[in-house]
């Protein structure tokens, strides 16, 4: 079986995968690069994405079977260096000078959910680098290169190298994870009944843990 | 020749793909898009200044190269051409890692003189240079090794200096070895993606040449991608094509 997953759901699905013995190869990536693997006919039995706009497309495209099922949210939250060494509080501070800062591409589920949290804070930002996923946004702060980055709650719980600055609820943005099996799945039964596992409280609990809220 | 024609078909396939698919009705529209030009524009900078920088060390390297022999030469090679079989990903983590702002080089940069190279044009270039100039020492090596060293010992005899026997008879006689090692250099600098995005990032106008504008381009707008590829093609093409002409007075 092989499941398409949002790069950002890669702590709590390798988890998933451990606890329900099934054999079953993931591809972690951006929502936007599986999606596009998937409308130029990429053979996958489940997709679970970071946002319903990414899996619209492919229902849309009828390459959904049945219904897609939200089974996660995810919040935003500023990755910083371990013990905050430049002191950074809120959105606004993203804005001081000389602060590297580093944001996922607009065109990915993270940075398009980025632009809309720093509009509501009001905050114009200049990134240094628009990264073709959340991940690399992570890595870029975890190495020390980037100041600071938006990435998910979810991120930051699975890194022992940054720390998260919370964004109050009125400036965040709360993402929707839907699954859903593919129409061209070769293995039917065991995308059913991993979808089953992930909206099942086993499934939801391990989730938690790796920082989503439950659907 | 059947052989020969089904590699053909292996190149010309893809690229005549893209010549199909393209969008042409928006084709206009795409390449005066100022981000196709920003690109574009950027692309070339970093390419042409990788390989200026490829030659001035390259030649060198070449040199020495060259002119040694037995396990040091194999340990040098090897080392000269790692960066051909390293996947490019790796090479940018090493060179972020090298002249990051915690890396080993660019650690005290950044302590003493605040220098920051990752997110900058200059590490593109340095991201590209790393991954080309090899293509350009070995063509060069080559060279010098089939060079007829009669010609160099000719003009020593005759009295001429190190530096006017390497001016005006060993550069001459390797013009062709150096004209097609900078262009193996060029066109790689030019198609470079992975060293790129992970040392220098990716923003526009700033580190975001074409491969990466194509990369973001084909989940957003896969149209976009399509032209800017063919754009891409269609510049190489041209240099590849014309330059040949110039320099070597082939037909």
């Amino acid at each position: 079986m092989t499941v398409f997953a949002a790069a950002s759901l890669q702590p709590a699905f390798d988890k998933i995968a451990a606890q329900l013995y099934v054999d079953a190869t993931f591809n972690y990536a951006g929502t936007q690069t599986l999606a596009a693997q998937l409308a130029q006919g990429a053979e996958a039995d489940v997709f679970a994405s970071a946002d319903k706009t990414h899996m619209k497309t492919l229902l849309d495209a009828g390459l959904i079977a049945g219904a897609p099922q939200v089974f996660a949210h995810n919040r935003l939250e500023i990755a910083v260096a371990n013990g905050n060494p430049k002191g950074i509080h809120s959105l606004a501070d993203l804005a001081r000078p000389g602060l590297v800062v580093v944001l996922a591409d607009p065109s990915v589920p993270a940075g398009k959910y980025a632009q809309q949290a720093l509009a509501k804070a009001n905050v114009t930002v200049h990134p240094a680098s628009l990264e073709p996923q959340v991940t690399a946004v992570l890595s870029k702060v975890a190495l020390g290169e980037a100041d600071a980055g938006i990435v998910y709650v979810s991120d930051v719980v699975t890194s022992q190298k940054v720390q998260g600055v919370p964004i109050p609820d009125s400036q965040n943005v709360v993402a929707d994870y839907p699954i859903a099996a593919l129409k061209n799945a070769q293995h039917n039964s065991n995308a059913e009944a991993f979808i089953a596992f992930v909206l099942a409280p086993d499934g939801q609990s391990i989730l938690k843990a790796a920082g989503f809220e439950p659907a | 020749m059947a052989l020969a024609g089904l590699g053909l078909l292996l190149f010309l396939l893809p690229l005549a793909s893209l010549v199909v698919r393209a969008p042409w009705g928006q084709v206009g529209q795409e390449l005066l898009a100022p981000e196709t030009a920003t690109a574009l524009g950027l692309s070339i900078f970093c390419s042409v200044t990788a390989t200026a920088i490829a030659l001035v060390l390259g030649i060198p390297l070449a040199f020495v190269l060259s002119r040694t022999a037995g396990t040091l030469r194999r340990v040098l090679r090897a080392l000269t051409t790692l960066p051909m079989v390293l996947p490019p990903v790796v090479g940018g983590v090493a060179l972020l890692l090298a002249f990051g702002r915690r890396g080993l080089l660019g650690g005290p940069l950044y302590q003493l003189f605040g220098v920051q190279i990752p997110f900058t044009t200059t590490a593109a270039v340095i991201a590209e240079t790393f991954v080309a100039m090899p293509f350009l020492v070995i063509a060069i090596e080559g060279g010098l090794r089939a060079l007829d060293q009669r010609y160099e010992e000719a003009a020593r005899a005759l009295g001429a200096s190190s530096w006017k026997v390497f001016a005006r008879v060993t550069l001459p006689l390797l013009r062709p070895a150096i004209f097609s090692g900078a262009v193996l250099c060029w066109a790689r600098a030019l198609g470079e993606f992975g060293a790129t995005i992970t040392f220098a990032g990716n923003l526009p106008g700033r580190t975001q040449t074409v491969p990466l504008a194509v990369y973001i381009a084909l989940e957003s707008k896969p149209e976009g991608a399509i032209v800017l590829s063919l754009v891409l093609v269609a510049v190489s093409l041209a240099i590849l094509i014309g330059l040949r002409d110039r320099w070597l007075g082939e037909p």
